[in-house]
Order: C-alpha cells, then structure tokens, then sequence
C-alpha cells in the first residue's frame, strides 16, 4: 500500500521507510510554535520538570498575538514569562509587540516553514502551514514543551481524506467559501484523526491566501491536519522566503484514502456559517433570505487577515460607508501586511468608510479583546469559531464568512452578497 | 492506575473548548481559577454541584476547538477524575493524557449513562460500571506507551524518565 503526503513526511521524519494509519510513531520537529496562551503553560512546565536548553533555539518560534498589546495586567504577566523565556533561552524566532503577526500568517510569510517539513504547535490553527504542502498540527504546552527540550513528538499516524477540486471559483467565491462549503457537508467532527489531502486541478485557481485560509480550518473538521499538493503557486511563494534546502513530498500513486470527495469549485457561491458551530452552513443566497442584521463585523484573524483578504475588503469598501449600526473592525494579520496594505492604499480606504483598522492581534476572534460582543449582538466574521460566547457574551453570536461578504456585510448592516452593493 | 468512583455529570455532543474554559479567563494558568469558570457559560451550576472524583460524560468530538491545555486543566482541577465520551478531538485527547488525566472513549457509556448516576472506572481493564443502573460498558484500556505517560502523572515526568 503507498501512503499518503501526510504519511510519507511522517515516515521520513520518523525515520522509517514506511508508516501505516494508526501506527505509534516518534518524529523530529523542524519547528515547535507557541504563543502567549499557551507559551506560559508550556514554560511553566518545562521549567518545573527542569529541562536546559531548548533542543535548537532556532527551531523554536514564540509568537505573543493574542492578548497582545498586553490587554490586561494578568495578560502582562502572562507574556513577560513568554518574554523572559525567549531572552533566557535565545530563541530567535521570537516575535513581540511592534515585529509580531498573528501566528499563522507569520510564520509562512518569515520562511520558517517550507513544504515536506513537520511543524507543531501549541495552537490548534497550526494546521495553516499545511498550505505549503507541510506535515503542520496543533497540540497542547506539555507537548510543546516536550517538543522544545527533545526536539521529538509522538504521533498516531492518521487516515487520509481526500478532496479533490476540480473547475474555476466563480467571482467572490474564496478559499474560505470552498472550506465552509466542506465542513458543511462533512461536518465538525468529519475527519477526526484524520488528514485532509487537497488535489486537482482547481488548485491553479487557488492563491496561497486561499489556502492558508483552508488548510487553517482543517482543525474546524476535526482534522489532525490539511495538506495541499505542492505546484508552482507554492514554489513561487516560498522561493524569496525559504532559504534552506527542502525536499518537496507527493503522495504515491496507490495511496490510501477513506474517502475520495469531488468538489466542483464553480458550483459553489459564497458560504456563511451560523452559530454555534462552523458546519452549519448556508449559502449566501439562503444567508441572505434570514434577513440577519449585525451589529459588528471583523476581518481578520489566522484565516483572513493576509493582504488578499484585505484587498477584497478593501475593493468593496472603496468609496462607500459602512452601516451606523455596523461597527467594522479591520485588522492586518502581520506588521508586513499592514504595510503593504498601507502602500496599496487599503487602510485609507477603510478608514473612510468608517472601519476602525488595528494592530496585528487575534484580538476579537477569541473574545480576547478589540470587540468584544455584548449579551445577544451578532457579529459577522472572517474567523474560524462561532462557538457559543467564542467572542463575548455566551447569549452573542458569531456567523462565520470571506472577507468580500463581511466588506458588503458592513455596508448594509446586515448579511449581504457581495454582488447586491 | 487507581479506579475514579463518582456522580455522572452529562453534556452533549461537540463540546468545545471555549466552553470548557472560555478565553476571556486564559490571562491566568492558576488551575483553581481556571476550574472556577469550567463550563459556565453551558452550565452556571457545574462548579459548584462538581465533587471530587466526579466524572463527566459528554457526545461526540468532546473537547474541539482550540488547543488550550487550560481546558483539560480547569476540568481535573474542578475535581473530576475522568472524561467518558463518545469521541475526542484529537488535542484535547493528547493534552488530557499528556498532564495525567485520564479520559476513556465508550460510545455505549456515553449514550446510556445519565446525569446524577453514580459511575465506577477501572483503567486498567476499562471496564466502566454504572452502579445505579447495574450496567456495564468495555471501554478499550490505554495501549502501553500511554499507561506510562499516565502514571509518570504526564508526558514531561516520562520523558525525563
């Protein structure tokens, strides 16, 4: 039996010649990831079981984006352990208020991740990075730091699901509508244990913004990770940030997989999900038919906050006002794309509409802070939970969307497609 | 491993982690604060019907959502010795064995066991004995590896052997 992109990175990184779904086995990290959630605990731990050295401090990034610029006096004090850790053990990658981005639009866009690489992280969206064709997953801070004193992480080798996308996108329909499209007919728990594997020839019609924002919501059905076939797309972007050799993987031709989905992409329209769970989907059209006023929208976040989520917005925006009722809260994913999203003349554009535009923070997405919901609002997000009190109040709700739904959202107040502003 | 003996609090399926301890609290990891909020905003009681050694019995994909290992943290420090459930997501599998705490996958538990029974696990042969129906249900025990990880009171105390 041949096995699958997951697989093979597993294998090799396991140093075997071949692994089985459901096999233990323990596997060399290029990359261990932390923020400032979880970080502390991580450290903490560490620290108690009185571990040296980090196993190589350039292989270690630590990300403070959550609860940063420190919201609070205990979110200080949380982040001055993370900071302290990072200044005690040199680690290099170690990105603070003024350099840092959230996470997972960071890492892709510094190099530190590249495709057939294995990266972990104690953070469940890690699976993003399975863009670049990267064996990436979340786990928690134990794991961390095990995985920071080892450099080794043990894993259960999972079963595949295949997607294979086939047909050209029609206008606003992003890689966010195509994985609420899946989720929505998988479901939250879909592909527990399991690794999503995306082919076909609809790839070409996908940037790596679209991507990242899949392979991020592979978490959001239940999936051990998502992992995109490695193109020119890929090599494109990676070619000006990576600067170590990689080896890129492609699956066996007898590869394994429990399911084999056929996703026509110019079938789909854009796709919104309603509370409380991220495959309760609808269609913008029947979205649009339940008449749902907002009181607040975010576009942001590890899924969309990259510079093409932002010029999607931002084209919507351009010359127009956001509702009064609408509070539209706009916030950069990394300090590199608020600065091309500045050249580009983005942030002007949404500042005249009336968007609040912020520094790079997970921020609102966790009900962290910068828009928190009050008992029974609704907001409208380019995030990736609309668990129950995910961004505020327990009785407030979150419906879920792309970038170009939130822009047309915001303009009338209520759901809206982007083709009726 | 020792046995968990308690009264069954029930929950439903995908319970997330945002609900087991919502982020709004994640500024702290003082394991008593953190089980302080565990499941409020689903159940405002649970903190303070919770009795040491309780067990608590969800659905399916018990524990999505985010990687916090404040979730499986808040849940043990609230006093409860076992998770019983019908399927985990997969983090909140590996953190909850990773600190140490012991949580079973049992379809037919999970259906049938109802709030307020009173429960007996035994880790070792997975067998989950529901006292006030006079019921059974085999749970598959843990493989080796995580036996150690478990008894070593988690990951990081294996690792340093």
């Amino acid at each position: 039996m041949g096995m699958t992109m997951t697989q093979k990175i597993l294998a090799k990184k396991a140093g075997l010649d071949h692994v089985v779904p459901g096999q233990l086995i323990n596997a060399k990290v290029d990359m261990v990831l932390g923020n400032d959630v979880t970080t502390p605990v991580a450290v903490t731990e560490y620290e108690k079981a009185g571990f040296g050295p980090v196993f190589d401090k350039n292989k270690v990034s630590i990300v403070l984006d959550h609860f940063t610029p420190n919201k609070d006096i205990k979110a200080a004090q949380q982040c001055l352990i993370s900071r302290k850790f990072a200044w005690d053990q040199g680690i290099v990658n170690f990105f603070d208020v003024g350099e840092m981005g959230i996470e997972h639009a960071l890492l892709p866009e510094k190099g530190l991740v590249a495709p057939g690489e294995l990266c972990v992280g104690a953070d469940s969206h890690t699976c993003t990075y399975g863009a670049l064709g990267a064996f990436s997953t979340g786990f928690g801070s134990t794991d961390m730091a095990a995985a920071m004193a080892t450099g080794e992480i043990w894993f259960k080798v999972p079963a595949a699901l295949k997607f294979n996308l086939t047909g050209k996108p029609a206008p606003y329909v992003s890689g966010k509508d195509i994985i609420l499209h899946i989720i929505g007919m998988i479901g939250v728990d879909g592909a527990l244990y399991k690794s999503m594997e995306f082919f076909g020839d609809g790839l070409q019609y996908l940037s790596m913004d679209d991507r990242f924002s899949m392979a991020n919501m592979a978490i959001e059905a239940g999936g051990k990770n998502g992992i995109f076939a490695v193109d020119d797309i890929t090599l494109e972007y990676v070619k000006d940030r990576v600067n170590r050799p990689f080896e890129t993987v492609a699956p066996d031709p007898d590869a394994e997989y429990e399911a084999v989905y056929e996703i026509d992409l110019s079938a789909l329209e854009p796709t919104v999900a309603f509370p409380h769970l991220p495959e309760n989907t609808k269609t913008i059209t029947e979205a649009e038919s339940c008449d749902i006023a907002i009181n607040q929208v975010i576009i942001g976040s590890c899924t969309n906050g990259r510079l093409e989520d932002l010029k999607a917005a931002a084209e919507i925006l351009q010359g127009r006002h956001v509702a009064k009722t609408c509070r539209t809260i706009v916030i950069p994913a990394t300090q590199q794309i608020y600065l091309d999203a500045l050249k580009a003349g983005y942030l002007t554009i949404f500042v005249e509409a009336g968007c609040s535009v912020s520094t790079p923070t997970c921020g609102p997405c966790l009900g962290g802070h910068m828009g928190i919901l009050a008992a029974g609002e609704r907001a409208l997000a380019t995030t990736n939970r609309n668990f129950v009190g995910r961004m505020g109040h327990p009785s407030s709700e979150v419906y879920l969307c792309s970038p170009a739904v939130a822009a047309a959202s915001a303009i009338t107040g209520k759901i809206t497609s982007p083709a009726h502003v | 491993m020792n046995n968990a003996k308690g009264i069954a609090h029930k929950y439903g399926d995908n319970i997330d982690t945002d609900v087991i301890i919502p982020a709004r609290y994640l500024n702290t990891i003082d394991h008593k604060e953190l089980a302080s909020h565990c499941m409020e905003d689903i159940d405002k009681e649970f903190i303070q019907k919770v009795k040491p050694g309780d067990i608590m019995v969800g659905g399916s994909n018990f524990g999505c959502g985010s990687s916090r290992e404040h979730a499986p943290i808040a849940i043990k420090a609230s006093g409860i010795s076992c998770v019983i459930a019908k399927t985990y997501a997969r983090i909140f599998y590996r953190n909850s064995i990773n600190i140490g705490f012991p949580i079973l996958e049992c379809a037919e538990a999970s259906e049938r066991i109802q709030a307020g029974d009173q429960v007996e696990v035994n880790f070792d042969t997975g067998v989950i004995t529901n006292l006030t129906r006079g019921e059974s249900y085999q749970a598959q025990p843990f493989p080796e590896f995580m036996k150690k990880i478990i008894a070593a009171n988690g990951l990081l105390n294996s690792i340093k052997g």
